[in-house]
């Protein structure tokens, strides 16, 4: 094992990480407000497509595209995708008070199959070898400081990632801040709590669970988008790898006990055992496989210990997956 | 001079499909002055003032505030007129501390700042002489400081107008007494309050009048200091009700069941009964008195097989029609399904009414079915029976319910209760054990329950009953068992003891542990 070889499965956790502590954030948003959405790896395919398919059109029109444009236009379609399936979510399960598992399930199925459908639509449009690119897009996507100055294993370590890196920690801070800090935090916390005490004091338990929800969406979503413009660089494959990260995201949501800071350690975690493979040397293809279900085993075992500790605070929020009527009886 | 009352209500009325909740109710509600609001279980008292709340929107009517008219469509509106209610079922966010329940949902400026809220707790607390810790989370609190939360949350928002919906029902009478001194001094500051309760003697107690609903209509309004019980009782059911409990001589009582050394431990390792023995006869009802949390639950829990019970116990029990059988069968040891089987019946109706032993989202027919899907042919159950079963229960109890299919989660609270005991009762058991039977019932539906179990200790049924009103434990049972702190304090007989014999034996061994 060279320090060459740590570097890299250091480098490799980080990008995995960001993948879901996207995912995880929205998730933890959107679970705060007591909707358990399971559609988490659909809303990041919906995000990773929308945000590639945006850039790319625009790449494929404009021979000399904008830096500026190709950033906010893959941004802002990836984000308002996402949210449409939080939206899609949230009025089928607060609206129309269907059940949360089953519609959760569904918009997984849905987005991974919208995304595939158009993403294999793109290969095709692309021609050539059957493989989009959007070189442009994800360049900046992928711009890094230790590119431009050589800063040593610090340099490579803490500054070798794209902006999304560092934009999902802030996110993730900003996120501990909202929801512990401030009077929408606390109420969107009692929404999951307790709706029908939030509804009684006075809180909208319908816009703050839609409003969770859909916003929720949009963060997990840019999980998705990372992991095209960046992680496999601006390209397309139907492989499957964002549902699988998906669900890995939440996972991670229970990893965290529903603190987003917690998520930010955590997700590297989960990258560093996912990749761990790649410093143990002599591993067949099959150890490989068994090394990636690390994360999983690692969760599973969190929620063991938790569910030793009993503590309170570390429980989901308590109507997390039902449906509020304020009549009901 | 007479000024504009607080609240007034107008010809309101409120459907739930097609039960009439409230029907045309007009009600006046005073400054300075403490509302009794009076009525029989679904007579419509809670659903009248949860419009007041903005809970419920009513479909006709009219509600003023000070002689305005308003219209309250959300709790925050109630708010903004000065209405806070208390509701029965607290409306707290259990890992939020005390301080972050009060300020939820409001939109103070800037940003959130608990230690100012705290500070202001505090002020409140000294004005009307409230006790809390604005730090303490909610999972930590009893029940009367849960309720005292309640009451400062609705006074931080600055309610002038307040609801108290049967706040009484889960307070020892040390804190019932707590809670009305307070309410005598938001009265003196000019506040207007309601209460709900059940209880006559409370109404009498800290009420100046009293307005009574029946069967969701308005009845009419007296003042407090020229009524009784008796008049009372009278304008709620419509007809006079004996306040006298049938209780015919035990009928040659046997031993049925018969307790020794019952120690048991819950969860945490703490001992919550402590070498329990007593003998219930067949033909007498036995009561258990206590403060809440005695050890009564654990009681019946252990008898009925649902408590793991510490080792030197045991439960010797004779089924009816064997008396050759000396000695009994021991139930220690034996799974819950063996010893409902023989005969113990446990009717337990805990605070939500439908946590043990009702399938909410189930309508009769299937609650009935969870008795007896045993019995089924083979592969399939046998639907009929249960049906038929309630049906009787239903035309029997005077259930109130759309049909014997609807979801008994829909119904309300009263008949929920009658749907639980008569299930118990039709199993036609040697031993039946009623926990608060009668809880958050009202006087009519009581007597029923009382009847049905006077019949069943007429039948030579061991009848075991753990109440809370002494008044009715004193009038009904032939012998009273008191709990204190998981211990028996005392078997009296129900004919010759005093109210003040059984208070004093429930708080016994709790006054030995404190100074004088």
């Amino acid at each position: 094992m060279t320090s060459a070889q740590v570097i890299q499965l250091l480098q490799s956790a980080v990008c995995f990480g960001t993948v879901i502590m996207f995912g995880a954030i929205g998730e933890i948003l959107t679970e705060k407000s007591g909707n358990l959405n399971l559609g988490v790896p659909g809303i990041m395919y919906l995000g990773g497509i929308a945000g590639l398919a945006a850039s790319f059109f625009y790449e494929f029109n404009n021979p000399a595209p904008n830096k500026v444009v190709c950033l906010l236009l893959s941004f802002i379609a990836a984000f308002l995708a996402s949210a449409l399936g939080g939206l899609l979510y949230s009025f089928l399960t607060i609206t129309l008070r269907a059940n949360q598992n089953v519609t959760g399930l569904t918009l997984t199925i849905f987005g991974g199959g919208v995304a595939n459908f158009f993403g294999g639509s793109l290969n095709t449009m692309a021609g050539g070898v059957g493989q989009i690119s959007v070189a442009a897009t994800s360049s900046i996507y992928r711009a890094n400081i230790n590119n431009v100055t050589d800063l040593g294993v610090v340099g490579k370590l803490f500054l070798s990632y794209g902006f999304m890196v560092y934009l999902a920690i802030v996110v993730a801070i900003v996120m501990a801040w909202f929801l512990n800090r401030t009077r929408t935090g606390l109420n969107l916390r009692a929404v999951g709590e307790n709706p029908a005490t939030a509804d009684a004091a006075g809180i909208n338990v319908t816009r703050y669970k839609y409003l969770a929800t859909c916003i929720g969406a949009g963060i997990s979503g840019m999980g998705g988008l990372y992991y095209t413009m960046d992680y496999i660089k601006g390209t397309w494959a139907n492989d499957g790898t964002i549902e699988s990260l998906g669900w890995l995201a939440v996972a991670l949501v229970i990893f965290a006990t529903w603190r987003s800071v917690n998520a930010i350690w955590g997700s590297y975690l989960f990258g560093l055992l996912f990749w761990v493979y790649l410093i143990i040397p002599g591993l067949g293809r099959k150890d490989i496989e068994l090394f990636k279900m690390l994360p999983y085993l690692v969760t599973i075992m969190v929620l063991i210990a938790i569910s030793l500790r009993k503590k309170r605070e570390n429980q989901p929020p308590a109507s997390l997956g039902l449906p509020y009527f304020r009549e009901e009886r | 001079m007479e000024t504009v009352a607080a609240v007034q209500l107008r010809n309101i009325t409120k459907r739930f499909g097609k039960v009439v909740a409230n029907n045309s109710v007009s009600l006046d509600i005073n400054r300075g002055e403490i509302l009794s609001l009076l009525g029989e279980n679904g007579s419509g008292k809670t659903t009248l003032m949860n419009m007041l709340a903005g809970i419920y929107f009513p479909d006709e009517g009219e509600i003023l505030v000070n002689g305005q008219p308003v219209t309250i469509a959300s709790p925050k509106d109630a708010f903004n007129y000065g209405i806070g209610m208390i509701h029965q079922h607290f409306k707290l966010v259990d890992v939020f501390t005390a301080a972050e329940n009060i300020v939820l949902g409001l939109e103070e400026e800037g940003k959130l700042n608990l230690k100012a809220a705290a500070a202001k707790i505090d002020g409140i607390c000294e004005k009307y002489g409230f006790q809390i810790d604005p730090n303490k989370k909610i999972y930590d609190m009893s029940v009367s400081e849960k309720q005292t939360v309640e009451i400062v949350k609705v006074l931080y928002r600055g309610a002038d107008i307040l609801i108290l919906d049967e706040p009484t029902a889960v307070l020892t009478p040390q804190e019932t007494d707590r809670l009305f001194d307070v309410m005598r001094n938001m009265k003196a500051d000019g506040k207007a309050m309601i209460i709900i309760t059940h209880k006559l003697h409370e109404v009498m107690d800290v009420s100046d009048r009293v307005a009574v609903l029946r069967k969701g209509k308005y009845i009419g309004d007296v003042a407090t200091k020229d009524t009784s019980p008796q008049a009372l009782t009278d304008m709620m059911v419509g007809h006079a009700v004996t306040l006298n409990i049938n209780r015919p001589e035990p009928k040659d009582p046997t031993p049925r069941l018969e307790v020794s050394g019952l120690t048991v431990y819950d969860a945490m390792g703490v001992k919550r009964l402590d070498n329990v023995t007593f003998t219930a006869m067949g033909g007498e009802i036995l009561g258990i008195a206590g403060i809440a949390g005695s050890g009564q639950k654990e009681l019946l829990e252990s008898v009925a097989g649902l408590q793991p019970i510490s080792s030197g116990t045991s439960i010797r029990y004779r089924p009816i029609g064997h008396p050759e059988d000396k000695d009994g069968i021991e139930l220690v040891g034996k799974t819950p399904l063996q010893i409902k089987q023989s005969g113990v019946s446990l009717a337990f109706v805990p605070e939500d009414r439908l946590g043990m032993g009702l399938v909410g989202t189930m309508g009769m027919t299937g609650n009935m079915l969870l008795r007896s899907y045993r019995k089924g042919h083979g592969l399939f159950t046998d639907r009929k029976a249960p049906k038929k079963l309630a049906e009787e229960v239903l035309t029997e109890l005077d259930v109130v319910t759309p049909s014997v299919n609807f979801p008994v989660r829909r119904l309300s609270g009263g008949n929920v209760q009658k749907v639980l005991v008569g299930r118990e009762i039709a199993q036609e058991p040697s031993v039946l054990m009623t926990a608060y039977a009668v809880r958050g019932l009202d006087i009519n539906t009581s007597y029923t329950i009382y009847n049905l179990l006077t019949e069943q200790k007429l039948k030579g049924v061991a009848v075991v009953y753990v109440g809370e009103d002494l008044d009715v434990l004193l009038e009904l049972c032939d012998r009273i068992l008191v709990l204190c702190g998981g211990q028996v304090s005392g078997i009296v007989d129900a004919r010759t003891t005093t109210k003040e014999e059984v208070g004093l034996l429930m708080t016994r061994f709790k006054k030995e542990g404190e100074p004088a």
